[in-house]
């Protein structure tokens, strides 16, 4: 390698040091989130009223939640904002965050599409439906991501007294993708999937595919919020991120997410004052 | 942007978030290559005029490692920038810079190994005026550089290629946050994932025309090059 390649080398390898740090100076956050937050629209409804408020740029690295998790476990994210509470209970207790705080809930439903081959369409009892499934070996497309979603399907298999990992048959399709992916493999091969009720009713590709249960109580979706401990990851902005957090879960923040509608429905409710949601 | 719009409506419209993803897009996989270029042609060119142990196990890697699969680099690079990696002080992860240095690694290999395939060639051929003109080793490099400089073009596009389609590396290390980390082809995973596949498609083409507007300004340049080089 020659002096002058060698001193370019240097002054680019310098240039980008320094613009990642210029890039990291600026007023903002990573959250570490969910593909339905981000893919329902939500965000994009939220976050400019945020930033108009505080100036503080909240940059969103949108992943299903169990990789949400391990991202700010890394220290890759300030705030988590996930649907899954059990792991982010474990994710509190093994230390990597400071308080987990409610937001919003919203709710799971089974799509399907409308040849209905398992004879469950219009049910409420989301148990009794995925037995038919199973026992009419009806197409299932399973998240198998370890997101929200796909530890709300297991759980839900595991209520109906179904050993999913030892039951399921080639009707049973694990794609290990996001949730938008699934209802697009549903779509194109008519196959049953379990969907959180955001990212359904912006999901476009639909076909042949429309609710067949939905009212179940088991079928809950809650959404909690959690600042990355700065004690683990000292990089953490503790202090932007604990605005967001404040805001999201003050009665402003908490208008915010009622006010979203998309073709008028309300995705997502806020029950942030709910201490044990 | 993107809602209940084709691509033809946001480049009609000028849509600034359209642009601005991909003025991004550009400047990463630009500054991708241009990086690759300043390490890939002299490594090139070097293996391409040097004798040493091991040297054909090294080319064989070298064109091996032209089909480094992007998730894989992402994946390395995404450990690597990682706070809890070995650069993590720099926390470059999730920004653009972290996205050149991941499309750096992929098409370094594929400018170094088409380097080295076209100055051996030209070495083979004009071995004998090189020796005659006396030149050292570093020497024979830059001459024979600025000899192929025209051919080295299509290994600039070749990388400059791979850098603008992959999606791979740069969903992983970028995170496709909205406004800064979001490129061409992350918007076109995203908008899929929506389920907007006319989006998705119409994204792609816009994609596409700007890759054979790249290699149309490329080519023009070439040719203009070379009639100035008589």
């Amino acid at each position: 390698m020659n002096m002058l390649t060698r001193r370019s080398l240097i002054a680019v390898t310098a240039s980008l040091v320094f613009a990642g740090h210029a890039f990291a100076q600026d007023k903002s956050i990573v959250v570490a989130s969910t593909t339905s937050t981000q893919d329902s629209g939500l965000f994009g409804h939220i976050l400019p009223m945020f930033k108009a408020k505080t100036g503080i740029d909240v940059k969103v690295v949108a992943q299903g939640t169990g990789q949400a998790l391990d991202t700010a476990r890394r220290g890759d994210a300030d705030v988590v904002f996930v649907h899954a509470k059990p792991a982010e209970e474990k994710f509190l207790a093994e230390g990597f965050g400071v308080k987990r705080y409610p937001v919003m809930y919203n709710d799971f439903i089974l799509i399907g599409p409308k040849a209905d081959p398992a004879g469950i369409k219009g049910s409420r009892d989301i148990v009794a439906a995925l037995s038919a499934i199973k026992t009419k070996g009806a197409d299932f497309i399973s998240r198998g991501d370890k997101s929200g979603t796909h530890q709300a399907e297991l759980n839900l298999w595991k209520v109906a007294g179904i050993d999913i990992a030892k039951d399921k048959g080639p009707w049973y399709k694990e794609i290990g993708q996001g949730m938008g992916a699934a209802l697009n493999t549903a779509s194109a091969s008519n196959a049953y999937v379990l969907a959180d009720r955001g990212t359904w009713l912006s999901f476009k590709n639909r076909n042949e595919l429309g609710i067949a249960v939905e009212g179940d109580k088991r079928l809950f979706n809650q959404y909690g919020v959690m600042l990355v401990n700065p004690a683990k990851h000292p990089s953490v902005k503790k202090d932007l991120g604990q605005q967001f957090i404040d805001w999201l879960v003050s009665s402003e923040g908490q208008k915010a997410i009622a006010d979203y509608k998309i073709n008028g429905e309300q995705l997502f409710y806020p029950n942030a004052s709910d201490s044990g949601a | 942007m993107l809602q209940d719009v084709t691509a033809l409506q946001l480049v009609l419209s000028g849509d600034p978030a359209l642009f601005a993803i991909v003025r991004l897009s550009l400047y990463v996989s630009f500054s991708a290559v241009v990086l690759a270029a300043l390490i890939g042609i002299p490594l090139g060119a070097w293996i391409a005029l040097t004798k040493f142990p091991g040297r054909q196990g090294v080319i064989v890697m070298l064109n091996a490692l032209m089909g480094l699969p992007p998730v894989v680099v992402g994946l390395a690079v995404y450990l690597t920038l990682s706070r809890s990696g070995p650069l993590g002080a720099f926390g470059l992860l999730f920004t653009p810079p972290a996205m050149i240095i991941a499309q750096t690694v992929l098409v370094t290999p594929i400018i170094a190994a088409l380097t080295r395939q076209t100055i051996e060639d030209l070495w083979i051929e004009y071995r004998d005026e090189l020796t005659a003109m006396n030149l050292g080793p570093l020497g024979r490099v830059a001459a024979l550089i600025w000899d192929a400089r025209f051919s080295l073009v299509t290994a600039l596009l070749a990388g400059f290629g791979r850098a603008a389609a992959e999606v791979g590396a740069i969903i992983i290390v970028g995170g496709n946050i909205e406004g800064f980390t979001r490129t061409m082809t992350t918007a076109i995973a995203l908008e899929t994932s929506k389920g907007d596949l006319p989006l998705a498609v119409g994204l792609g083409l816009v994609l596409i025309a700007i890759v054979i507007a790249v290699n149309a300004l490329a080519w023009t340049a070439r040719r203009a090059g070379e009639r100035l080089a008589g």
